[in-house]
């Protein structure tokens, strides 16, 4: 009897089954847990008071990433610099005491490897094809780029998988969205995705576990992959999966937690049989047109409220949803625009390049290349390049990236999250503007009173080296020679 | 976890769509050890305006919430479901909730219940004035006025919730399971 043909996601579901309930739920084994000090403190103490072993330390890794300053860390003399805010210092302190007490690895804030979660994951090979893979932090669905079932989870999850290696789950209803045809050279994964949670809406991938497929997801490379899974949570959708190929063996070959020598082989012939097969169905299959997709940014405080940069502040009326009608005011107050006002030329105070979304080092040859024989603006008033690792920082110092930012006016961090969202001290002050590589324009995400305009690396150069919002198309040739 | 059968009582007519998970407890409140403590920080930028439903003596210590569309969506942060529970919210009624939310108020005990958008209106309505009741068991919604909605949940939901069962130990009772699926894992797939 052949096989029913099945989806990637159901192929991976299947594989970590320890059982099946009646009620339509099953016990799933959980091959990979990432673990940050901001959603694990209250679930290493809950383990402690029931006296319950973490099952398997070996499955887990622990980074701190959301709330470490990314100013230096460390004197000249190398001794560790007191963090300032006592919360985060307490948070971060209870990180590096749980972690070797339940025997966990621990990558420290003053390692080489250290950075954020969803960057470390890919880079060390710990995140693999076929896989599924947990983190207290909704933006897991990042590591769907590489075929990993991969998915955010709340503090009582993190403990439940700290205590059995399992979560209870109910199957996912699955969705494909196919980008047919080539993306523009001038539109990055950004763009993209930005342009598919337009299309679908915030709650659109709700209950669904998405699949990316399609000829232009197909040409992506592995990093900008990695920023479309990434944002999948942004369409309501818990996990952004996309077939690994080629490019995602070359990508984890030889890194360091990735498997070697013969069970490279098996690994590699058994992930090459997770595509989905011939004639499987999904719940649902949306189809994007790749040439649709325009360099884009967002307008007001939900993801879904994009708009390329050629176009204009929507009028809230034109909406045909009273509700959303009435979103949309809120959010243009809170954002001081008007309708019909033109995207850009919006000047910008600040210009935040970093986040699990675009901290890469592609990301950063993208916006150093817009950067390079040019200077940040009067009116910008911060402008930080924050790598997504201390790996991404130092090929890119190895590439001389960082010069180029520095000399442009840019600050160079420390790897964290930094500007992404409000824990740490790179804020964005009350009432003003970021153009923002990161991946959420909430109210008060980056700061109380803050307000975000998503896009992708290179634009938010773009915005940094103009000082206002611009179509990284209109910018003017910078000649060889005029090197600033 | 504490066993939750009935939820009856004054509801916050909150209503708004797309309430985040950075509108519940902004990020500044998230860096705590414990799960305590976070209630003073819930919907504070709702609450920064004059009038809000949450500071209005009506509906002062209601047991209910009511909001609109997708509610909870953004992070995964449980201190969501903790904050909310702690302003003594046993129950939140919506047309739509994210998925990491609606699992993580269920391991707190917080009931969430799906109502078409209709309902939700209805009950908006009613809020303003009168008690709603809300029975686990029978799955329904009940007003004063006769109004009588029926919700879907998970049957293992609703039965850990009736029972106030801990997910952990449960598991735990499957530990021999665990482990024969983790010797077929080794010899399977030997480099996960
Ligand atoms: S960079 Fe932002 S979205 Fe990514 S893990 Fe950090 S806080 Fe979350």
């Amino acid at each position: 009897m052949t096989k029913n043909p099945r989806t990637l996601y159901e192929k991976i579901w299947d594989a970590h089954i320890v059982e099946r309930r009646e009620d339509g739920s099953a016990l799933v084994y959980i091959d990979r847990h990432l673990v940050h000090e901001v959603t694990s403190p209250q679930a290493f103490e809950a383990l402690r008071q029931a006296g319950r072993p973490l099952r398997r330390p070996d499955r887990t890794l622990a980074v701190p990433d959301h709330n470490v300053p990314t100013t230096a860390r460390v004197d000249n003399e190398g001794h560790l610099l007191p963090i300032a805010d006592p919360q985060s210092a307490k948070q971060l302190a209870a990180l590096a005491k749980n972690a070797p007490e339940f025997g966990v690895r621990y990558i420290s804030a003053t390692d080489p490897e250290q950075g954020i979660v969803h960057v470390v994951g890919p880079e060390q090979g710990f995140t693999l094809p076929g896989t599924t893979l947990v983190c207290g932090d909704s933006h897991t669905a990042a590591h769907g780029a590489l075929g990993a079932l991969a998915f955010g989870i709340g503090t009582s999850e993190v403990e439940h998988v700290m205590a059995t290696q399992t979560l209870i789950l109910t199957p996912a209803k699955t969705m494909e969205v196919r980008v047919e045809g080539k993306l523009s050279p001038d539109v990055s994964a950004k763009d993209l995705i930005l342009h598919i949670i337009h299309s679908l809406g915030t709650a659109g991938g709700t209950g669904y576990a998405i699949e990316y497929t399609g000829e232009a997801i197909r040409n992506l490379s592995i990093e900008e992959r990695l920023t479309v899974s990434n944002m999948s949570i942004e369409a309501g959708a818990r996990t952004g999966l996309i077939a690994p190929d080629d490019k995602t063996f070359a990508y984890l070959f030889g890194r360091p937690m990735a498997p070697k020598g013969q069970d490279w082989e098996k690994a590699v012939q058994w992930w090459k049989s997770l595509a989905t097969d011939e004639g499987a169905v999904y719940d649902k299959t949306v189809i994007i047109k790749a040439e649709d997709v325009q360099p884009s940014v967002t307008w007001g405080t939900s993801p879904e409220d994009v708009v390329p940069i050629t176009g204009v502040v929507p009028d809230p009326a034109s909406f045909a949803d009273p509700a959303k009608q009435a979103a949309a005011r809120r959010s243009l107050e809170y954002m001081g625009l008007e309708p019909g006002q033109k995207m850009e030329g919006l000047a910008v105070e600040n210009v935040f390049i970093g986040s699990c979304t675009n901290s890469r080092i592609e990301d950063l040859r993208a916006a150093a290349s817009v950067v390079w024989g040019r200077h940040v603006a009067d009116n910008v008033k911060q402008a930080l390049v924050v790598p997504g690792s201390g790996l991404v920082k130092r090929q890119a110092e190895a590439e001389g990236l960082d010069e180029v930012f520095k000399a442009a006016g840019f600050e160079w961090r420390e790897p964290g999250c930094s500007m992404c969202l409000a824990m740490n001290p790179d804020k964005v002050p009350a009432g003003e503007r970021c153009a923002s590589t990161s991946n959420r324009n909430f109210v008060g995400r980056q700061g109380p009173g803050a307000r975000t305009h998503l896009v992708s690396p290179a634009m938010a150069a773009a915005a940094a080296v103009t000082g206002h919002l611009t179509d990284l198309r209109h910018l003017e040739p910078v000649e060889m020679g005029e090197k600033a | 976890m504490k066993a939750v059968k009935i939820v009856e009582g004054r509801a916050y007519p909150l209503g708004e769509s797309n309430i985040d998970t950075d509108i519940i407890i902004p990020a500044h409140y998230l860096k705590t050890t414990d799960r305590k403590g976070l209630a003073k920080g819930a919907f504070e930028t709702i609450r920064a305006k004059e009038g809000n439903v949450f500071d209005n003596p009506e509906y002062k210590d209601a047991p209910i919430l009511i909001a609109g569309d997708n509610f909870g969506c953004g992070s995964s942060r449980e201190h969501a479901a903790w904050a909310i529970k702690e302003m003594g919210i046993e129950a939140v009624i919506a047309p739509r909730f994210s998925d990491i939310f609606s699992g993580n108020a269920f391991k707190n005990g917080l009931l969430t219940v799906v109502l078409p958008e209709a309902d939700v209106e209805r009950l908006l309505e009613v809020a303003k004035t009168d008690p709603i009741t809300l029975d686990l068991e029978n799955q329904v919604v009940t007003t004063p006025f006769q109004d009588r909605f029926h919700f879907e949940i998970d049957p293992f939901r609703k039965r850990c919730l009736l029972e106030g069962l801990d997910e952990i130990g449960l598991t735990l009772k499957d530990q021999d399971k665990i482990s024969q699926y983790e010797d077929v894992l080794a010899s399977d797939r030997p480099w996960v």
